[in-house]
């Protein structure tokens, strides 16, 4: 590597936030043509990294080269003058806005909007990733709102493409469809940023990866080199435990839904429509879906808070579907949404009130409408226990726990209240590696003790590890079940529903 | 009953004059809530900028003087609750109530001196020809300045929200201020602009009533006029030639069904009295049927947590 080969040179970079240090002397080079990735927990400082790089976030010490030259932008704009764009992980587009016009936004100097539209219609063809310029984005899928970032980055010619998660929301082919963009875009010289916590993804696709823990830079690898498993491994610090399950007969039917529909209940929703599926005490079914796919729908007409015709929801031979959530939990049907504040948690409220919410009924914390705040107090604790929650104490607000342990007392809350049907949806976004693996194993456990779980999840990988049967949802269908075992995941890809109509590139 | 004692010229001269003061508090109020801005306390500027205006207007003689101060007392109240939420994050609704009550006390002590005074007259439009024209010179060429210059202002934003780039960007701050935040603009500044530009509108509209529609300085003269002007932005779906429309709409019944009052029709005076909101109400609500939604951020707290 010589040095007029590298392209941005970070050293030293440190950033403290109050009680908090996000980066603690990090380093590394980026060549021209790379695709580097960055490789780290949530919190290990991957964000506030890539903050500095695009001049979001001062760093407090440290210096950074971009060819050659000094390079710390006061602001985005001054980044994306220098040749850094960046896509975000949260996509920061704006849905009332048509498509040319999110793009003239993130542009420093934009041409007239006739001509624009023109040059996005080329740029979009040339990298495979076809937009029409006037759709308003907030009708467009996931993966075309993300083309709608890469365009804008594109239209910059930029040095470097700072990508950020950008997978988490496609289907198997839709990534193979970015890929093949970036694979083009690191051909003709362009660097790219590639932070990710998939590692098969980044062995696919990285040439050089930096793993970050708890803000420090702990170790440089070659992907195509290192394992999945080793990687991990850096990133997590210790050794990691992955959960494991005794192969054991499935007993007999629990839930049963048959021919389950429900309108979307927003305007953005997404209606159910004929949902039929079996689950059986002692296995996992594992549903997946790219988000908005009716996920949501179905775990609220699961938990009863959509109701449908009775015979639809069918729970141990009883018809279940016009009963409310309180008479499904004295049943022993408990859910776990995927919303951690404000939909599984009452942000402001106490760990022993959080509990109590739906806890009540099973665990016998209310006599005659009055609160048994003792019973519900060791009740909070025996899940903190349990799940290993680091909190001072069940008295602090559920909104002042980290996500990883937010996300273990509320899979906790439903795990202790030995339920008959467990549904859970995304049990582990967000949530670190160690965390993930402690809230899977409480769902294998389960199930060996005889309940019935279905995992709703976004996380193949996390799908294919916990589930004796499979399917997935696509706009409110649900596929066929099949055993998991053995399925590729070009098969889970098509059942997911492809690449959703989208083009396919043709680079 | 005598309905031919209702001229239908006048009839239409008087509703569009009845209406600037709506149309004007409520296009400014159109521009903070496409920023993201849920200011409720344009009834409480509108009567801050009547007394500024009044109060100027009497001292200095000049009219134009007395709108520039008002659109200067109303941009400067509106700074109070562009402090309150900005910077100290305070709740947007609850600012906003607080700074019509504010305003309402403050205008009465301001305009304690001025309670039976007349103010200068304003010019109205005369040129020789037009102005002349049968129906269509009374109707269109015989009004005052600020009439025209409301027209102007409601073509003026429509065009600066749809046409210019800081129109997308104002848009584009209400819609999702952590984005544009994420892209480098800058929301709390864009949103003070906006903010200020509802508040020396609402202004002007308050200072319409007492220096052209009525003329006089009275305790609480806006009378809700502030609270019509934010219900018209909602029901015009946050489209500026809708909000002209409504501002249209209510005027004319308003001036109908005072008129039908003095010519004695068979309805109770109370069913008239509250024809104009709900018939306002019935047409707005059932045009804003279609896909048009409220800025997404509209009423959101922004914290830059970068």
């Amino acid at each position: 590597m010589t040095g007029t080969d590298i392209l941005l040179s970070l050293r030293g970079l440190t950033k403290a936030y109050p009680g908090v240090v996000a980066n603690a002397d990090v380093g590394f080079d980026i060549r021209r043509g790379e695709v580097h990735a960055l490789l780290g927990e949530n919190g290990a400082g991957k964000s506030t990294l890539v903050k500095m790089i695009y001049g979001l976030v001062k760093p407090d010490a440290g210096e950074m080269t971009l060819m050659g030259k000094p390079f710390a932008p006061a602001e985005p704009k001054a980044a994306r003058a220098a040749g850094v764009a960046m896509v975000f992980q949260h996509f920061s587009l704006f849905d009332a806005l048509n498509v040319a016009e999110n793009i003239a936004l993130g542009m420093a100097d934009p041409p007239e909007m006739r001509d624009l539209a023109k040059r996005i219609r080329e740029v979009s063809e040339a990298y495979g990733l076809p937009l029409d310029p006037f759709r308003t984005v907030g009708d467009l899928s996931a993966g075309e709102r993300q083309r709608v970032e890469i365009v804008r980055c594109l239209l910059q010619d930029p040095k470097l493409l700072i990508m950020d998660e950008p997978t988490s929301v496609l289907t198997p082919q839709e990534v193979d469809i970015l890929f093949a963009t970036l694979r083009k875009l690191s051909a003709e010289g362009t660097s790219i940023l590639y932070i990710s916590h998939k590692l098969e993804e980044i062995r696919a696709l990285c040439d050089g990866a930096t793993i970050l823990r708890l803000g420090k830079k702990v170790a440089t690898c070659v992907p195509r080199e290192t394992t999945a498993r080793e990687m991990a491994e850096l990133m997590v610090g210790t050794e990691l435990h992955v959960p494991e399950r005794a192969g054991k007969l499935p007993g007999k039917v629990k839930l049963e839904l048959k021919g389950l529909s429900a309108a979307a209940p927003t305007q953005f929703g997404t209606a159910l429509k004929e949902i039929t599926l079996q689950v059986r005490a002692g296995e996992v079914l594992g549903l997946a879906g790219v988000a908005g796919n009716g996920q949501d729908e179905l775990l609220a007409a699961l938990s009863g808070e959509i109701t449908s015709a009775p015979g639809m929801v069918v729970f141990e031979g009883r018809e279940i579907g016009a009963l409310g959530p309180n008479g499904r939990r004295r049943l022993g049907l408990l859910t776990g949404p995927e919303e951690r504040l404000g939909h599984a948690a009452a942000p402001d409220m106490s760990l022993t009130e959080n509990a109590l919410l739906t806890g009540a009924e099973r665990e016998g914390l209310v006599s005659n409408g009055f609160l048994k705040w003792g019973k519900a107090r060791s009740f909070a604790e025996a899940i903190i226990e349990r799940f290993d929650v680091r909190t001072p104490g069940p008295e602090n607000a559920a909104r002042s726990l980290s996500g990883g342990n937010l996300q273990k007392f509320v899979i906790g809350r439903e795990v202790m209240q030995r339920p008959e049907v467990l549904v859970v949806n995304q049990p582990t976004w967000g949530v670190d590696a160690m965390a993930a693996a402690v809230i899977r194993q409480a769902l294998l456990d389960l199930a060996e003790g005889g309940t019935a779980v279905i995992v709703i999840s976004q996380d193949l990988d996390e799908l294919m590890e916990v589930s004796d049967r499979f399917a997935a949802l696509n706009e409110g269908r649900l596929s066929e079940v099949v055993p998991a075992k053995g399925l590729t995941v070009e098969a889970i890809g098509l059942m997911m529903g492809g690449a959703h109509g989208m083009e396919v590139a043709h680079v | 009953m005598d309905l031919s004692a209702i001229n239908p010229v006048l009839l239409v001269a008087s509703l569009i004059v009845a209406a600037v003061p709506f149309l004007l508090a409520a296009i400014g109020e159109l521009v903070a809530e496409k920023s993201g801005m849920l200011n409720l306390g344009v009834e409480g500027m509108m009567i801050t900028g009547a007394i500024c205006g009044f109060a100027a207007a009497v001292q200095s003689g000049s009219p134009l003087t007395g709108f520039l101060a008002a659109a200067a007392g109303g941009a400067a109240l509106s700074l109070l609750y562009a402090f309150l939420t900005l910077a100290t994050l305070a709740n947007q609704v609850a600012s906003g109530l607080a700074l019509t009550l504010f305003g309402l006390g403050l205008s009465s002590k301001l305009g304690r001196g001025y309670v039976g005074i007349k103010p200068p007259a304003s010019a109205t439009l005369d040129i020789p020809v037009l102005s002349d024209l049968p129906v269509v010179g009374r109707i269109l060429f015989s009004h005052d300045v600020m009439v025209y210059f409301s027209f102007a202002l409601v073509a003026a934003v429509w065009a600066f929200l749809k046409y210019t780039r800081a129109g997308l960007i104002l848009r584009a701050v209400g819609e999702n201020h952590d984005a544009a935040h994420a892209l480098g603009y800058k929301v709390k500044l864009i949103r003070l602009m906006a903010i200020a530009f509802g508040g020396a509108c609402a202004g002007l509209g308050g200072a319409y009533i007492s220096l052209i529609r009525v003329p006089q300085w009275t305790e609480g003269m806006t009378a809700g006029a502030g609270w019509i002007a934010l219900a018209l932005v909602v029901f015009a779906s946050w489209k500026p030639w809708r909000v002209l429309l409504g501002a249209w709409l209510f005027g004319g019944v308003t001036v109908l069904q005072l008129n039908l009052q003095a010519a004695g029709i068979a309805i109770p005076v109370e069913y008239l009295s509250i024809s104009p909101y709900l018939i306002t109400i019935l047409v707005l609500v059932v045009m804003s049927a279609d896909r048009s939604r409220a800025p997404a951020s509209l009423g959101r707290i922004f914290h830059a947590s970068q």
